[in-house]
């Protein structure tokens, strides 16, 4: 039970998100309206997403350093999940969308389509997508843990300039674009509420740690399989 | 002076029509307390996902105790 003291966490705070997330007061915006809430959800996703990445980032590394192939397993896994949790985000972003930048700032679904965010989103779950691609074409596993290994680090590296950097660069209807008049929203301590920030730093720890726990899942049951190759 | 206290008229006029600007919200939703439905809702959901995830995480570690044992 000691060893489990963070899969409590993983329950209590998406409980707490849910409960305070949408019983506390927020600002009052034009626009945004009580949208706004989607903040302890779908921006707590892309969060999410970028640290279990991260982590199947340094669990490549780490099978390259020592060809372990329970390190190959971890990685997979994690990347799964992030892909699993950037899906979601996706998913979420296109619904807050529809009631924020199409109706109200007469904006056409013409320029919604071409908005750079999304179209970078998009690439960067799809390079993620390749990783799997790839990994179900391989035969031999250990070529496939090393040549999935050296793509992973890849695709980590160009996560960056797809979603954070060129959206940023060129313009985008999202916050944190240069058009919009909010620098880096939700980690900016002057940008967010007071009040928002006591549900938006617990959801996001919230919400991945329920992430890492279906990954463990994921990995013991792939361990449980492979038990007689893993060491 | 005078420019002074024209600027501060108009701060007090700029913030009276920022106030007055309504912004539409959940609120008849919060006064009828139907909002608490949509919370109960959704912790149904995430109770029962938990208790899937809970489900799986014991019926692995029984297997890995047959595998080791």
């Amino acid at each position: 039970m000691q060893k489990n003291w963070w899969k409590i966490l993983a329950i209590l705070l998406p409980v707490y998100t849910i409960v305070a997330g949408f019983l506390l007061d927020v600002p009052r915006l034009p626009i945004l309206n009580e949208t706004i809430r989607n903040l302890y959800f779908h921006v707590c996703m892309w969060f999410g997403m970028m640290i279990l990445y991260t982590v199947s980032f340094v669990y490549s590394i780490k099978y390259l350093r020592s060809s372990n192939l329970r390190h190959d397993i971890f990685a997979s896994q994690f990347a799964m999940m992030g892909s699993f949790f950037g899906i979601l985000g996706y998913l979420t972003g296109v619904l807050w969308v529809n009631v924020t930048w199409i109706t109200d700032q007469h904006q056409s679904l013409g320029s919604v389509l071409k908005e750079p965010k999304l179209i970078g989103a998009a690439i960067g779950l799809l390079i993620y997508g390749a990783y799997f691609v790839l990994r179900g074409s391989f035969t031999d596993i250990d070529k496939k843990a090393r040549v999935t290994a050296v793509y992973n680090i890849f695709a980590f590296a160009l996560l960056f300039p797809c979603v954070w950097i060129i959206p940023r660069l060129v313009g985008s209807l999202h916050p944190g674009a240069p058009g919009s008049d909010s620098g880096n929203p939700a980690l900016d301590r002057k940008d967010l509420d007071e009040t928002m920030r006591l549900v938006f730093y617990p959801a996001v720890i919230g919400w991945t740690l329920l992430g890492t726990w279906l990954t463990t899942l994921n990995i013991r049951l792939e361990l449980l399989k492979n038990k007689d190759i893993v060491s | 002076m005078k420019k002074l206290l024209l600027q501060m008229l108009f701060f007090f006029l700029s913030t009276c029509a920022f106030a007055q600007e309504k912004v539409e919200m959940a609120d008849v939703m919060r006064s009828n307390g139907k909002i608490y439905t949509v919370v109960a809702v959704c912790l149904t959901i995430l109770f029962g996902l938990i208790g899937y995830a809970i489900h799986l995480d014991r019926k692995i570690s029984k297997m890995e105790k047959q595998q080791n044992g």
